[in-house]
C-alpha cells in the first residue's frame, strides 16, 4: 500500500494536468474537459434528435431512429476509427486526437441523450401539449416554451449519469494517444514498469472517486426531484378535494 | 470526393483468415463473458436480497466499483495489474494459455455481472415480499423460493434492461483489442493499416458489429414477447 503513496506523490501532477505548464495540458484536467465539452456541445443535437424521434413526420422519425440504432449498436471504438479517417478528409487537414475525441463522443452522446430527452417529453402528460396548442402556441412554440423546459428539468439525474458515462468513454482516447488520464497513468506505468497493480489502481480510484461522487449527486438530485412532485401532485390533489367540498356548497 | 467502394479486398491474401478468426474470437469472448456476467450476476443479486448486512455491502460496493470505473481501465488492471500479485506458477500458466482472452474474458464479464445484477436487482425489488413469505411458508427453502418463485418473475420484469446490457457487453469486447487480443476491431486496424482500404474495412466490422447489436435487441424483443406476464 505505501507503494501507492509514493507513486502518488511522485507523479500527482502528471495524473491531474499532464504536462502542463512545460508541455501540453494532460491527465484529469483534459479527461473532465472532454466530458464536459462532448456533453455540452452534445446537448444541442439531442434536443433536435429526440424532436425529430416523436415527430409527426415519418421520414424525420425514421432517421433519427435509425442513427440511435446505428449509435447504440455499434462499440464506440469504432466510431473513434471512423472519425479519426473521415473529419480529416472532410475538412481537408489533419486534426489531433483531442478534436476526434470530441466529435466522437458528441455523436455518440447525442443519440444517448436524445432516447432520455425523449423519454422526458414523453414522460409529460398528454394534456400539457394539449394545453399549450389550445391557448394558441404553434408546435415550436409548445415544445421550446411548454415541453421541453420541464421535460428537461426531470431529466437533470438521468444527464449527470450520462456525463458519468462520458467520463468513463474518454478513456478511450488512449486509443488514439489523447493525452488524458488513462494515457498519463500507462506513461507512468512504462517509465516504472514493475508497479503497474498499483499505477492501474490508482487510476481506478480516480475515477472512481470522479464518477461515484457524480453518480451520488444524481441520486440526490432524483430524490429532490420526485419528492418536488409528489410535493405538486399532493397539493393538486388537495386543492381537487377542497374544490370537490366548496362545490356542492356552492 | 469520388467514392469507390472495392469490397474485393476483404477476400485478399490472409485477410479472409484474419476476418473470421475477429469474428471467432469476437463470438467467444461474447458468449463466455455473458455466461460468467450472468452467473456472477445472478449470485450477485441473490446475495442482495439476504439479510446480511456484511453481504449486501460487499455486493453494493462491488456494483459501485464496477459501474464507477472505465472498462478499458478494469481491462487494464486485469491484464496489467492482476498478474503481478499472482504466484510465479499462477502467472505462467495465464502466459502458457493465452492470457490476452483470459483476462478480457474476466474482465468484460465481470463489470457485466454487476449491471447485470442490478437490472436484477431492480426486478427482484418489483415483486410483493408477501410472495417470498408464502412461498417459506409453504416450505420451500430461501433457495427453492428463490428459484421458483422470485428469479422467474424478476427476470421477465428486467429482461429489457438484460438486454440492453448484454449488448453493451457485446460492444465492450471491441476493447479487448487494446491489450491485444485478435478480435474483430483488432483484425479491422490490421488489416486497415496493410491495406490503406480503410472504408471498405472499416465498413464490414462497423455492419458486423451492427448486425450482431441488432439481433440481440431483436432477439431481445421476442423474449420479451413470448415470456410476458400475462395481465391478471
Amino acid at each position: 500500500m505505501g507503494d501507492v503513496f509514493t507513486i502518488l506523490s511522485d507523479n500527482w501532477m502528471l495524473l491531474l494536468i499532464g504536462q502542463y505548464p512545460t508541455g501540453p495540458l494532460g491527465g484529469l484536467a483534459i479527461t473532465v474537459l472532454l466530458s464536459l465539452l462532448g456533453l455540452l456541445l452534445a446537448f444541442p443535437l439531442s434536443v433536435c434528435i429526440a424532436v425529430a424521434r416523436i415527430s409527426p413526420f415519418a421520414w424525420l422519425r425514421r432517421s433519427a431512429m435509425a442513427l440511435i440504432y446505428v449509435v447504440r449498436g455499434v462499440p464506440l471504438v469504432m466510431f473513434i476509427f471512423w472519425v479519426y479517417f473521415f473529419v480529416p478528409l472532410l475538412i481537408g487537414r489533419t486534426v489531433g486526437g483531442f478534436t476526434t475525441m470530441v466529435v466522437t463522443l458528441v455523436i455518440y452522446q447525442a443519440a444517448y441523450l436524445a432516447e432520455i430527452v425523449r423519454a422526458g417529453l414523453e414522460g409529460l402528460p398528454q394534456g400539457q401539449e394539449e394545453a399549450a396548442r389550445a391557448v394558441g402556441l404553434s408546435y415550436m412554440q409548445a415544445m421550446t416554451k411548454v415541453l421541453l423546459p420541464q421535460a428537461l428539468y426531470n431529466m437533470v439525474p438521468a444527464m449527470i449519469s450520462q456525463f458519468v458515462s462520458t467520463i468513463k468513454e474518454t478513456s478511450l482516447g488512449y486509443v488514439i494517444s489523447v493525452n488524458e488520464l488513462t494515457f498519463a497513468a500507462n506513461q507512468i506505468n512504462s517509465t516504472l514498469l514493475i508497479k503497474p497493480f498499483q499505477v492501474y489502481f490508482i487510476l481506478a480510484a480516480i475515477y472512481f472517486a470522479l464518477c461515484f461522487s457524480l453518480t451520488q449527486f444524481a441520486r440526490h438530485m432524483e430524490g429532490r426531484i420526485a419528492a418536488k412532485r409528489a410535493g405538486t401532485a399532493k397539493s393538486k390533489a388537495a386543492s381537487a378535494h377542497t374544490n370537490a367540498k366548496v362545490l356542492p356548497a356552492a | 470526393m469520388s467514392v469507390k467502394l472495392d469490397f474485393s479486398v476483404l477476400l485478399r491474401d490472409e485477410y479472409p483468415r484474419m476476418i473470421l478468426n475477429g469474428l471467432a474470437t469476437m463470438f467467444e469472448l461474447t458468449a463466455l463473458a455473458w455466461l460468467l456476467a450472468v452467473v456472477v450476476g445472478t449470485v450477485l443479486a441473490m446475495i442482495r436480497m439476504s439479510n446480511s448486512r456484511i453481504a449486501q455491502t460487499f455486493v453494493a460496493t462491488y456494483v459501485e466499483v464496477h459501474q464507477n470505473v472505465p472498462m478499458l481501465v478494469q481491462i487494464f488492471i486485469w491484464y496489467f495489474g492482476i498478474p503481478a500479485l499472482l504466484p510465479k506458477d499462477v502467472q505462467h500458466w495465464f502466459n502458457t494459455h493465452n492470457s490476452e482472452f483470459l483476462f478480457a474474458f474476466i474482465a468484460v464479464g465481470l463489470c457485466a455481472a454487476a449491471y447485470i445484477s442490478e437490472s436484477l436487482r431492480g426486478g427482484i425489488r418489483s415483486i410483493p415480499k408477501s410472495q417470498v413469505e408464502a412461498s417459506r411458508a409453504l416450505g420451500l427453502s430461501f433457495l427453492q423460493s428463490s428459484r421458483l418463485v422470485v428469479l422467474p418473475q424478476a427476470i421477465r420484469i428486467a429482461l429489457p434492461t438484460l438486454i440492453s446490457h448484454t449488448v453493451l457487453l457485446f460492444k465492450n469486447t471491441s476493447l479487448a483489442m487494446t491489450i491485444g487480443v485478435a478480435e474483430l476491431t483488432y483484425a479491422t486496424r490490421e488489416i486497415e493499416s496493410q491495406s490503406f482500404q480503410t472504408v471498405e474495412v472499416y465498413l464490414f466490422s462497423t455492419m458486423a458489429y451492427l448486425m450482431v447489436s441488432l439481433l440481440i435487441m431483436g432477439a431481445g424483443t421476442m423474449l420479451e414477447d413470448r415470456y410476458r406476464i400475462k395481465a391478471r
